[in-house]
């Protein structure tokens, strides 16, 4: 089966993942997508994994812990040194909310 | 001899008895790159400062008999995705172009105190997307044994500057082949050691699951050697494991009698070229004749390997990249270059509502598999060995506009990341004047029998050629 990324469907992944693209790259990217999905799954698709759990992590650590115990970190000087805006020692974001 | 041309251990037992100094050796490697980057386009960036001062540091431990380290005035190059504490880190990606790191990665700090000399930050592709490092969006580094080709990537710079003695080591990381790849296109040797042996703190995430750092040496001892330097817990990286590390020099031995080596008719399957084929059987044959046995196997998921890789890798990516967002470091998120968005793309495409469970679930499942087969084959063999990549060095821009071809060069590597699995790349020979690498893989946690088979290969049939630059 022939998967086809349509340019509406790139448009809204593009949304989704807040990268901006061009015309052209959007153009580019449905069949450039749509190949590289097809190739991968017109091989998966023939492997059987009924019952088969996935494997997120491969060698198994888990629950790794620590004492709740507080170390000095970065200074927030430090942390604002490659920030392009702050203001009185917090990074300057853009408002999210709309005054009523 | 050329002391830019020394190896680690060369270089070491030269400081020890005082035939030349810290200072004299990060002289002829600085001027060695003054003259060949215009040519190669290795670095991004050159700290000769840092280095003459870090030099002058490591000469008086030399004189005052402090060698806590073989690595101690030992000039080293690290890839630039790997931060470093006040110096420049890039990504090769204009979206960090002036991104100045307030910490340093586990790995950089071990090095500095094991008497790193730093001679600067090596190209790669961008965030380590790549296999050609024709993605750096600052430069495209050239394969030393023939300027019109590729060094491999995504660690291309580190690779390269090790072959054409550049640097006397250097550090780079591997996701699906970025040590190994570059490693086995520039004649020298990468190692990627299993999942969770090295912190992956300070390493600039591409996909978690899959990301270690690693050397490339010009030796496999110098292999161990940092190895030696670099492995071991770090409470920074929750996926580093809290396991012993092993002095890896006691494995470098020449004895192989009795070892069982795996060949895996998959890694000579169609699209293998047939003259790299060639030469690594040639190789097994020598091992055999070393006193190795050589089992045939099977893995027929390593067909699927590479798909699997190519779901669940970008869907890390698009995962790891979601952090740049221009507030707190870096530039706008249209500064990413066409690879890296279309990752992202394929990665959020593949992770979006409605295609998660036939896309990176399936892939998920199927890694498992894979990694079942893997073990499997740990059962009947101690290692097992084929190409790194399956064709030589290609020419600059021959795939970059091609996704798919250029994916299909991590085929032989990507199987080793998806289980976690230590492996190595040694030059075992040349095809039409270009390098072919030797791949070596073993169990998790066993890089000692890696370098084991790979040392005993490099004793009895070393690989003495050098690019002529």
């Amino acid at each position: 089966m022939k998967r086809k990324i349509t340019l509406e469907e790139v448009k809204h992944v593009s949304t989704l993942a807040s990268l901006p693209l061009s015309d052209s790259e959007i153009k580019k990217f449905s069949s450039q997508l749509s190949e590289v999905i097809d190739y991968n799954m017109s091989l998966l698709e023939g492997v059987k994994t009924d019952g088969v759990e996935p494997t997120a992590h491969i060698t198994g650590i888990s629950n790794v812990l620590r004492a709740d115990e507080t170390e000095p970190g970065l200074e927030s000087t430090d942390a604002l040194k490659n920030s392009k805006e702050t203001h009185a020692g917090f990074f300057k974001v853009k408002a999210i909310l709309e005054e009523q | 001899m050329e002391l830019s041309s020394l190896s680690i251990k060369q270089a070491a037992d030269g400081f020890k008895s005082k035939k030349f100094s810290a200072r004299e050796l990060v002289q002829a490697v600085l001027t060695r790159i003054e003259k060949l980057e215009p040519k190669l386009d290795a670095y991004l960036l050159v700290t000769s400062d840092l280095a003459e001062r870090q030099a002058e540091k490591a000469d008086q431990l030399i004189a005052n008999g402090q060698l806590q380290s073989p690595l101690v005035g030992i000039p080293a190059s690290i890839k630039d995705i790997i931060v470093t504490k006040g110096i420049r880190t890039t990504a090769a990606s204009k979206i960090l172009e002036d991104f100045i790191p307030p910490y340093s990665a586990t790995v950089y700090e071990k090095l500095e105190t094991a008497g790193i000399v730093t001679l600067g930050k090596t190209n790669h592709d961008e965030f380590a997307c790549g296999a050609s490092t024709e993605n750096s969006a600052y430069k495209v580094t050239k394969n030393p044994w023939d300027t019109s080709r590729v060094p491999g990537g995504s660690s291309g710079g580190s690779a390269a500057a090790v072959a054409a003695d550049m640097c006397i080591y250097s550090i780079g990381s591997d996701t699906g082949g970025s040590i190994r790849q570059p490693a086995s296109f520039c004649g020298v040797v990468g190692l990627k050691p299993t999942y969770g042996r090295v912190s992956r703190y300070g390493l600039i995430a591409m996909a978690s699951s899959l990301d270690q750092i690693g050397p490339i040496t010009k030796t496999v001892e110098d292999s161990a050697l940092v190895l030696n330097e670099i492995a071991g817990w770090d409470k920074y990286d929750s996926n580093c494991a809290a396991k012993e590390v092993p002095d890896y020099t006691t494995f470098l031995k020449s004895e192989i009698k009795g070892v069982k080596i795996g060949v895996p008719k998959e890694f000579f399957s169609e699209g293998v070229d047939s003259q790299v084929a060639e030469t690594i059987k040639k190789a097994i044959v020598r091992l055999e004749s070393l006193g190795a046995k050589i089992v045939e196997i099977s893995l027929p998921r390593i067909r699927e390997a590479i798909s699997v890789y190519y779901l669940i890798m970008p869907s890390e990516v698009s995962a790891n990249l979601a952090r740049y967002d221009g507030i707190r470091f870096g530039g706008s998120r249209d500064k990413f270059g066409s690879e890296i968005k279309r990752r992202i793309m394929l990665g959020t495409y593949a992770l979006s509502s409605g295609y998660y469970d036939a896309y990176y679930l399936k892939a998920a499942k199927v890694r498992t598999l894979l990694y079942q087969e893997f073990q499997e084959a740990f059962k009947k063999v101690d290692v097992i060995v084929g190409p790194t990549s399956p064709v030589p060095p290609f020419k600059i821009g021959e795939r970059v506009d091609d996704p798919l071809q250029m994916y299909l060069a991590d085929i032989l590597t990507v199987p080793v990341n998806l289980a976690g699995l230590p492996g190595i790349s040694i030059p075992c020979g040349l095809v039409s004047g270009l390098p072919v690498g030797l791949q070596i893989i073993a169990d998790h946690w066993q890089e000692g029998k890696i370098f084991n088979l790979a040392y005993s290969y490099e004793q009895n049939y070393p690989f003495t050629e050098k690019p002529k630059l």
